[in-house]
């Protein structure tokens, strides 16, 4: 232990902790905006600066290690006139427009202000001429730009992707893809995690907000709104909830008092999903070991920001991908085509409405193959946050609100749909109906939780081994099915390496694009609670543990959509509505064509 | 910004090496240095020597042979004032702007350069034969003003006599023709 003193409180740190990090220890918080504990740690901002006794220079506390005997003031006269300082030259190139701003009361770079107490603006320095630059997920705007660059970080390093760094030098710099081309022009998988991260209104979710109003304003539009299994368990951070409370009753009497005509649940695509790419995955098996040419390891589709990585990095692997469109483009499907007949509407009058943890979703919904005889599967997709805001807007009181059910017949869901928004949920919820399929019993594990595959390790691997088939799956008796999982893609590119490689031990991949799966998806609400991942987690679990029905196959309103609709599965009808093709697009789009 | 569509030779001047086969050369050479770290400024170096200059697709021939993000070549490319983006010419003049020369008229001798060359600092002519540069001090001081043109350092200059000493690098290049 070292001993130092912070604001003449004699106090004690391990050693290799930053001053900050000792400071926040004791009740100290040192005002800091680059920061991002154990993932963006560069002391770019300065603004974390304190004073060390002997030290001509203030030192950046987010950087500097403890050492014995340190006498350490953050809030000396000195700390503070240059902490202001450093903030009006921050801001001084920055656009006053805070009240039309994005992050207007979400902002850290405003709220820095607050607790610093400045209260004019003293420097005015050139603005940026470059214009916001609009993808279909994600809008750029570098005049709001501090260069903190924990966006960059983000895409770097976590997510190993690289669309972005910074550019140019001096007052020319700003954070950008290469060459300064747009976002939608570039390798950028859309996953979002630096709107997640962004302080500033510099990076956030390309508008949705007005399409969804302006058809929910339109008498000859029937109106359906679906959302995903991870966003019950953040939208109440929205409203001030803690961390890891389950909304799902009170956001299904929000949408409705929205004035949605149908509320219907990804859940019960998701349940689909598991019948449609668990046969793929067993059809898949049979034809290798009988000597065929399918491709293993087959991996999850559920994922769009994943989709679009491996169509840039990994193009010669797409036929690794299971045809299956991701869950919430299924229900899109289902409400042009079967809820349209069932209704006696014309596709053309629905408009299918999305509420996604995900940025990714809205760069998915605009990909053409995603349509129903021309209606595009979803009209608009709005992210929790977005959700969140439009809730308030409407003025809803969403915390007092009573709980309500989903609708039929698209609305119904099993557990094993909860936690397709959770890292190793999809794989869990796959094994639990294919196990079954198989042998006729259940999944052989406690409380049908695949531990293994549990937890936000980057890569989890399990093996199941299939004994006492039933008669019609005696070709698998005794064989071990390896399945990993991973969630981000700097995960993504390992287990792929491998897979290019002609190396991969595994059957099944499950990919999700963002760490820990959905529930911190790029359009989830930004928080500072460090273990959020852990507590929306066990939202979604809890979700899967307070139902009955626990497995996709016993879902009984699924098992009537094949009788009246689909037929079989893996058929003629499932695969025009609920498969899909993957494009080759290269790192730089070179192959598009 | 963009793609660079003008067939382009390489710095030296010979025009017999086509741009695959100089793409070619940067891709294997880059490929030597995969996995080490700070290589990249050394490999960007290298291109511009064969290449010329570093448009966008040689910018991706490395990241590819690096294996590394584009966004991050392109980061040092836009950092660094010595590599280009655009076509170099076959001659760089550098006019001096230390305070010597600033004093004695250096900005005189941008602006007529300006008028001459027809275009603006830190590009190059449409024919190729010169790009435009300002340099903080060239350590020629007691010569002020001064500028440079490759090696050739040209004390106190008159900008009345600049199209004459740009005249002979004309007649240079038709002489080694």
């Amino acid at each position: 232990m070292i001993n130092l003193t912070i604001n003449g409180i004699p106090v004690q740190a391990e050693e290799g902790t930053t001053i900050l990090e000792a400071a926040r220890a004791n009740n100290i918080h040192i005002p800091n905006l680059c920061y991002m504990k154990g993932i963006h740690e560069q002391g770019v901002c300065r603004i974390c600066v304190v004073e060390i006794e002997g030290n001509r220079n203030l030192q950046a506390s987010c950087i500097t290690k403890v050492r014995e005997g340190m006498n350490i003031k953050t809030n000396s006269a000195k700390v503070q006139k240059v902490r202001k300082m450093l903030y009006e030259l921050l801001v001084s190139n920055h656009p006053e427009d805070c009240l039309q701003c994005e992050r207007n009361q979400s902002c850290e770079l405003q709220e820095l202000g607050q607790t610093l107490g400045v209260r004019e603006r003293r420097l005015y320095g050139k603005r940026t001429e470059i214009e916001a630059d609009i993808s279909p997920s994600i809008t750029r705007d570098p005049s709001k730009c501090i260069l903190c660059r924990r966006c960059v970080t983000v895409c770097n390093e976590i997510q190993d992707v690289g669309a972005i760094n910074v550019q140019n030098r001096g007052f020319d710099t700003i954070v950008s893809p290469a060459t300064e081309l747009p976002l939608n022009s570039t390798a950028c998988a859309m996953c979002g995690q630096c709107t997640v991260v962004c302080p500033t209104g510099a990076l956030t979710e390309t508008d949705g907000i007005a399409k969804v109003q302006r058809a929910l304003a339109d008498p000859n539009k029937h109106v359906i709104v679906q959302t995903a299994p991870a966003v019950r368990a953040a939208l109440g951070e929205c409203f001030g909830l803690p961390v890891g409370t389950p909304v799902t009753g009170k956001m299904v009497t929000a949408l409705r008092m929205l004035g949605f005509d149908d509320v219907f649940d990804t859940n019960f695509a998701a349940d689909l999903t598991i019948l449609e790419e668990g046969t793929e995955f067993l059809n898949r098996v049979t034809d290798a070991l009988n000597g065929g040419k399918a491709v293993l390891p087959m991996i999850t589709s559920c994922s769009p920001g994943w989709i679009k990585h491996i169509e840039h990095s990994y193009h010669t692997e797409l036929d690794h991908l299971s045809t299956c469109k991701s869950p919430h483009m299924m229900l899109g499907a289902l409400t042009k085509s079967f809820y349209a007949k069932k209704i006696n509407k014309d596709p053309k009058d629905i408009f299918t409405v999305s509420i996604m943890p995900c940025t990714a979703k809205k760069y998915e919904i605009q990909r053409p193959e995603m349509n129903v005889d021309g209606y595009p599967d979803v009209d608009a997709v709005l992210t929790t946050r977005e959700l969140g805001k439009m809730i308030k807007s409407y003025g809803i009181d969403f915390v007092n609100l009573p709980d309500s059910d989903f609708d039929a017949p698209l609305g119904l869901s099993t557990g094993a749909a909860d936690i397709f928004g959770v890292t190793g949920g999809v794989m869990e919820a796959a094994l639990r109906t294919v196990y079954e399929l198989v042998t006729g019993r259940e999944l052989p594990f406690d409380n049908l939780r695949i531990t293994p595959l549990k937890g936000l390790d980057q890569i989890k691997t399990a093996s199941i081994l299939i004994e006492d088939t039933l008669p019609e799956y005696k070709h698998l008796e005794g064989v071990t099915v390896n399945v990993a999982v991973t969630s981000g893609l700097q995960g993504s590119n390992i287990l792929m390496d491998e897979v290019k490689a002609g190396k991969s031990p595994y059957h099944f991949i499950e990919v999700m694009g963002c760490p820990g799966g959905c529930i911190s998806g790029g359009g989830q609400p930004r928080t500072d609670c460090e273990d959020f991942r852990v507590k929306r987690t066990n939202a979604l679990y809890s979700e899967d543990e307070r139902k009955v029905l626990r497995k996709s196959h016993e879902n009984p309103d699924l098992a009537k959509l094949y009788e009246d609709y689909l037929g079989e599965i893996g058929g003629e009808i499932s695969h025009h509505l609920l498969h899909t093709v993957y494009t080759r697009r290269g790192l730089y789009n070179e192959l598009v064509e | 910004m963009g793609e660079q569509i003008v067939k382009t030779n390489c710095c030296h001047g010979c025009s017999n090496t086509n741009e695959t086969e100089l793409l070619e050369r940067i891709s294997e050479l880059a490929k030597e240095y995969r996995g080490k770290e700070g290589a990249l400024i050394q490999v960007l170096h290298m291109a511009q020597v064969i290449f010329g200059y570093l448009p966008i697709e040689v910018q991706r021939v490395i990241a590819d042979a690096l294996d590394i993000p584009v966004s991050q070549v392109s980061g040092v490319v836009s950092f660094y004032s010595f590599f280009s983006t655009q076509p170099r010419g076959e001659h760089t003049i550098r006019v001096c702007m230390g305070t010597a020369c600033y004093v004695r008229g250096g900005k005189k001798i941008v602006e007529r350069l300006k008028e001459i060359l027809d275009i603006d600092i830190g590009d190059t002519t449409k024919d190729r034969k010169f790009t435009f540069e300002v340099a903080r001090c060239i350590g020629a001081c007691g010569l002020a003003p001064a500028m440079s043109i490759d090696d050739v350092v040209y004390k106190q200059v008159d900008p009345d006599k600049l199209e004459n000493i740009l005249a002979r690098y004309y007649q240079e290049g038709e002489k080694a023709v």
